[in-house]
């Protein structure tokens, strides 16, 4: 346990006197800024649209703007996260390895899941600190709404994108173990993300048998009910199921090295 | 303290390490000589738990190095060939994670990182980042951190590498006031650091050990014969350089005590090296040579006994034809 606090906090150390996780961190908060805005500015002009008709009509409108922004705009934080998060585990082993520092790390006594838990929730933790701006948008939108949109559906949001975060960072973090590269890491994560993406777009469209099969194990499948503000058990253990995988694979492949050649 | 048995490590079909048996006692220095290549780095690294022995077994401190290598790792100090550090942190930073990661209590953890960059004489630099150091000074930041948690077992991966000769000094100084409280065992390719800083040492070639002894010792064993360089020039009698050349190679022969003479034929302004090799049982024939070489008549420029260093030694025993000696194979 004390070794796994330790890498912890030099993870997040790193983190904090990084570029790269400025870099990422700003463009990320820029894009989801900007979609933020434009579905408001959208939603809000369908809705008034629909209130004139409504008027021409005799009935008044059902849009429920905010409900929609928040929705879509979760909807598409899950796309702009698979593009982050590659950026996010590139450096997680590649950097240790070309520095030499994964021998001081398994020369000491520390055990192999204390390095990747350590690992995984330095990165995770970044991510969320990431997210953290973003509320401030939700807030703004649900302090000015009346009648005020479900908090339900934003903290359903956050909890989906914090569960397919992790996917994502335990996944990333497996292929970065694999390689000594940084580029070579990031590219294999964007593809296999790129891929799932694929998956999911293919799958939505399908109602063959291999079609159901494909949305059962599409990540964003799942995530579409947590932006619907629903919590479903098969959901939860679907990702739970998922990073685990991605840690049990990464630390086979960091107790592998030391088998390697290195 | 450490106990080597027998341990080989190959990677696919190269043996980097072959059949290596050793033994390190509590407190001593043990140093680790060879070519580069010659599997010290691959040794260090499976008594660091780092890579698995492919056969063999290494203890440390009574633990299997594979079977507990908890166990072994938090009682080793392990500086590798490149120090692992981490560019971005500041020296007492990057100390105080090794620190934790060795599991050193909280209470005693400032104290050890003090007396760690006191013993590297990193003091100065402990609120500077690692990357702004030169490369002495980020050794001595990786050897603070092998010291860090005051481990029983020191082990070095050529220590001295990239510090300038002041330093240098100073290392060999902190690793001989090591000895006694802490096993050390370092590689170098550098032969005076090795009669200078260990007890024992072990010279290993493409794999093998080669030697294991004291220093001292093996120059002993190794020493054979003392031999004389003798360097001069002919005074020219109107002879042609063949004739002059075995003048002076029975001139030198005829010496009581010679036992074999090695000249090259000399060059055009009749300069000749000859090595002389001498009986046992004669002390020292420097004189008798000198006052030979005078009497007849020619120049002596230069008399030198050669000493088999450890250099020699180590030569002899890592080239393929031990047999010549090795100043005799320059020419």
């Amino acid at each position: 346990m004390r070794g796994l606090i330790a890498i912890y906090r030099k993870e997040m150390g790193h983190y904090f006197v990084s570029p790269i996780a400025y870099m990422v961190a700003g463009v990320f908060l820029v894009l989801t800024g900007f979609f933020f805005y434009q579905f408001v500015v959208l939603f809000m002009e369908n809705a008034l649209q629909a209130t004139m008709q409504g008027m021409r009509m005799g009935r008044p409108p059902e849009i429920d703007v905010p409900g929609l922004v928040i929705r879509n705009f979760f909807g598409l934080l899950g796309t702009v996260v698979l593009f982050v998060a590659p950026m996010l585990t590139m450096g997680n082993y590649t950097e240790e390895k070309k520095r030499g520092t994964m021998e001081l790390l398994m020369t000491s006594p520390l055990r192999e899941l204390d390095i990747v838990l350590g690992k995984f929730l330095a990165t995770l933790s970044l991510f969320a600190l990431m997210l953290l701006p973003t509320a401030l948008y939700q807030a703004v939108l649900f302090l000015s709404s009346e009648p005020r949109p479900p908090w339900r559906l934003i903290l359903a949001g956050y909890l989906g994108v914090l569960l397919l975060g992790g996917v994502l960072i335990a996944l990333g973090g497996f292929l970065s173990s694999l390689t000594e590269n940084q580029i070579v890491a990031s590219m294999t994560t964007f593809g296999l993300f790129l891929m799932l993406w694929v998956i999911d777009i293919g799958a939505r469209g399908s109602s063959s048998a291999m079609g159901e099969v494909l949305q059962y194990v599409s990540i964003l499948r799942h995530y579409d009910d947590f932006t619907r503000g629903v919590i479903d058990t098969s959901g939860l253990v679907f990702y739970a199921s998922m990073i685990v995988l991605g840690l049990f694979l990464t630390h086979r492949s960091v107790d592998a090295l030391r088998w390697r050649r290195a | 303290m450490i106990e080597v048995q027998n341990l080989s490590k190959a990677f696919g079909a190269v043996h980097a390490v072959e059949d290596v048996s050793f033994t390190v006692g509590k407190g001593e220095i043990l140093g680790f000589l060879g070519p580069n290549g010659a599997g010290k780095t691959t040794t260090m690294r499976v008594l660091t738990g780092y890579l698995p022995a492919t056969s063999g077994t290494a203890k440390i401190a009574g633990y299997d190095v594979h079977e507990s290598s908890l166990e072994v790792r938090r009682r080793i100090g392990y500086l590798p060939e490149h120090p692992p550090l981490y560019p971005d942190m500041s020296v007492a930073s990057y100390l105080d994670f090794v620190a934790r990661i060795k599991g050193v209590p909280a209470a005693t953890r400032a104290g050890r990182v003090d007396a760690a960059l006191e013993m590297a004489n990193i003091a100065d630099k402990r609120k500077e980042l690692i990357k702004r150091l030169s490369k002495g000074y980020k050794q001595r930041v990786g050897l603070a951190q092998a010291l860090v948690h005051n481990p029983d077992v020191i082990i070095l991966d050529e220590p001295t590498i990239g510090l300038d000769p002041k330093q240098i000094i100073e290392v060999r100084h902190l690793i001989k006031s090591l000895a006694g409280s802490h096993t050390i065992i370092l590689s170098t390719h550098i032969l005076p650091e090795v009669s200078m800083t260990c007890d024992r040492v072990v010279i290993i070639n493409k794999g093998r050990v080669a030697a294991v002894d004291t220093p001292a010792n093996l120059t002993a064993q190794l020493k054979g014969a003392e031999r004389v360089r003798v360097e001069g020039r002919a005074v020219s009698r109107d002879t042609g350089a063949a004739a002059l050349d075995a003048e002076i190679f029975a001139l030198l022969q005829e010496v009581p005590g010679v036992r074999s003479v090695e000249m090259p034929s000399m060059d055009a302004r009749r300069h000749f090296v000859a090595t002389v090799e001498c009986q046992p049982e004669y002390e020292d024939i420097r004189g008798a040579l000198a006052a030979k070489v005078v009497s007849a008549g020619h120049e002596l420029l230069e008399l030198r006994s050669l000493r088999l260093s450890l250099e020699d030694i180590f030569l002899q025993l890592t080239t393929e034809d031990s047999a010549a000696p090795a100043e005799g194979k320059k020419r």
